[in-house]
């Protein structure tokens, strides 16, 4: 689970500071979509920079809480201590792919491996096997050794999704991921990020301003000039479309 | 938190994927080793048609005589009958060897022979005193070469090429004729073999060509004040390595020649330097997604210096070999020297030199923001 609490976020823009970030406070649940919504520059990214510890707030908590209890404020940990927390306990899925282009699909997963982290381990058996376990569940399991130019876009956004998933993260952060996908391809993606986040029981945070695919969230944020104005989930944990 | 990993894999494969352009940087830096090493060898080989049989002499100081003004030369040094008792007599010296240098021409018994250049070393023999050491190896291949009888001389064997003759035949210097007593190593002199005589032949060779007969340098081996006595006899003691910068010739050759590669050096570390901040800048996208996804800075500026040693040590190492190949091919036809001074310590300075400027590249990696990789569009 992850847990904004009263966060809030300037910029400076010459002689002032624009409020991008205005005490926010949301909740992603273990095993659920949580979509930020809102028009452009409403700070539905900065909020999921700030998330990411990407980059700092001014003031606010933001708490990661694991599935054994154990809490920590990533905006009050040093700048390598939220690089090691994003390498361990965080997923995060680009805009944009941001695949690298040396890497093949496969490779793309075992980098994760090799920046470090508990779970993900460097017995390259085992990451090896976790990384196609992974390949197969996004669909791609024939194109393992495929470089990001022989893939078509949806493709790149589902190793992207496994890239992020691979190290087994308590939180998944996604930004637009059907910004850059057709209307078909885009409900599969949705579709598959929220397959996944309830399968593996990941808090997953997800920054959307198309709502045609909202039927993939449980729950659904709004956010106008950096402040949260709704907060809705269904009962059934379900958003009606 | 758990210690984060490196990320060599990564470097790896960006150099299988962008093969092209790292074969490129490799070969440059193997053709600038290749001409490093080559000026260097060349460098080694002139210098030691130069100074080699100084190197050679015996004692643990040359002793030159120190003009009132300027610096002590090899051309013009004299040691007077006073200096040379001065050192002979000073406290903590073991042994004294004057030594006489001087350029001349000497002509073989041959009908066709012509008048071939040499540089006459005239000291006693190496098994005609005592002294430190005593054996022949311990006093240098010129000392070992020095004949015993005043009718004779001893040839390097550059000189015997020369001018065609072997032991037992006669050669002719300033219309006084020697027989050849032993032939053998590898003196040189100012670019001359050497051809080595009894001290009193070669006064009497010098004062036919011109000079007073005295020695021009002393070998002195021993512990005394070098600087005291140095300076009561009006003369300077240098180590032998010390005592070329005496010798005009090997300061201005070997000056131009150490530019010339100092320059190259410089050439590398700048095309190093510019490959990598070019192909970084170009990776700055990537580096930053990794930075996003928890590679920390330290980690991507291991695995970027780690990118460019691979192709230094792999472009260094094709270039050294090069070296090495060639220079065993041009050994015969120029002065060329093999050895590690003129392969590894080139090679060694171009790595160093070229992680150096592949350093200048990392400022993009250290700058690059994760956050540039939220909304970026690549």
């Amino acid at each position: 689970m992850i847990t904004l609490d009263d966060v809030t976020l300037t910029f400076p823009d010459g002689d002032r500071h624009v409020t991008a970030v205005d005490h926010v406070s949301l909740t992603a649940r273990t095993g659920e979509v949580t979509g930020i919504t809102g028009p452009s520059g409403s700070g539905k990214s900065s909020i999921l920079a700030v998330a990411a510890t990407l980059i700092r707030p001014d003031s606010g908590r933001v708490v990661i809480t694991g599935a054994r209890g154990d809490a920590v404020d990533a905006a009050a940990l040093s700048r390598d201590e939220a690089t090691a927390l994003r390498r361990e306990r965080i997923g995060i899925v680009f805009q944009q792919s941001n695949l690298l282009p040396s890497l093949t699909a496969r490779e793309q997963l075992l980098v994760m491996a090799h920046l470090g982290g508990p779970r993900a381990g460097r017995r390259s058996a085992a990451v090896r096997d976790r990384a196609d376990d992974l390949i197969d569940a996004v669909g791609l399991s024939g194109h393992a050794d495929k470089r990001p130019a022989q893939l078509s876009g949806g493709q790149r956004q589902r190793i992207a999704i496994a890239r992020a998933l691979v190290h087994e993260p308590e939180v998944l952060l996604v930004d637009e991921p059907t910004s850059a996908l057709d209307q078909e391809r885009g409900a599969a993606i949705m579709s598959l990020i929220a397959q996944l986040t309830h399968e593996r029981g990941t808090a997953t945070l997800l920054v959307t301003h198309d709502l045609v695919h909202r039927g993939a969230l449980d729950s659904l944020v709004t956010v106008v000039d950096g402040r949260v104005v709704s907060d809705a989930a269904t009962g059934d944990g379900r958003i009606a479309a | 938190m758990t210690r984060e990993g490196t990320i060599v894999f990564v470097a790896w494969r960006d150099l299988r994927f962008a093969r092209g352009r790292f074969v490129l940087i490799g070969s440059v830096v193997a053709l600038i080793t290749l001409l490093v090493g080559f000026l260097a060898g060349l460098t080694g080989g002139l210098a030691a048609q130069n100074v080699s049989a100084v190197l050679d002499l015996p004692g643990d100081r040359l002793v030159l005589q120190q003009p009132s003004d300027g610096q002590p030369s090899f051309g013009e040094s004299t040691i007077g009958q006073e200096a040379r008792v001065g050192w002979q007599t000073a406290a903590g010296v073991d042994e004294v060897v004057p030594v006489g240098i001087v350029q001349g021409r000497a002509t073989s018994g041959h009908d066709d022979g012509s008048a071939v250049g040499v540089a006459l070393f005239g000291l006693a023999s190496a098994g005609g005193h005592g002294g430190r050491g005593g054996s022949a190896d311990a006093r240098g291949s010129v000392a070992s070469l020095a004949p015993t009888r005043d009718d004779e001389v001893g040839l390097s064997a550059g000189a015997a090429a020369d001018l065609g003759v072997d032991v037992g035949d006669h050669v002719t210097i300033t219309g006084t004729t020697y027989r050849v007593a032993s032939v053998g190593g590898d003196a040189w002199y100012s670019h001359t073999p050497v051809l080595a005589m009894t001290p009193d032949a070669w006064s009497a060779a010098d004062r036919r060509l011109g000079g007073d007969g005295d020695p021009t340098v002393l070998a002195v081996s021993g512990s005394p004040d070098w600087d005291a006595v140095a300076t009561a006899t009006h003369t300077s003691a240098s180590s032998h390595l010390g005592s070329l910068t005496a010798l005009e010739t090997f300061r201005s050759e070997v000056g131009s020649l150490a530019l010339m590669i100092a320059m190259l050096f410089g050439v590398s570390a700048l095309v190093v330097g510019a490959f990598f901040t070019v192909w970084t800048m170009q990776r700055a996208g990537d580096v930053a997604v990794l930075k996003a996804l928890g590679a920390s800075t330290r980690s991507l500026v291991r695995d970027a210096l780690g990118q460019a040693l691979v192709v230094l040590v792999v472009g260094i190492g094709v270039g050294t070999a090069a070296v090495v190949g060639l220079g065993a091919l041009a050994g015969g036809a120029l002065p060329f020297l093999l050895s590690p001074l003129t392969t590894l310590v080139p090679a060694i300075a171009m790595a160093a030199l070229g992680l150096a400027g592949a350093a200048v590249a990392l400022r993009t990696v250290t700058a690059a923001d994760p956050l540039t990789a939220l909304g970026s569009n690549r």
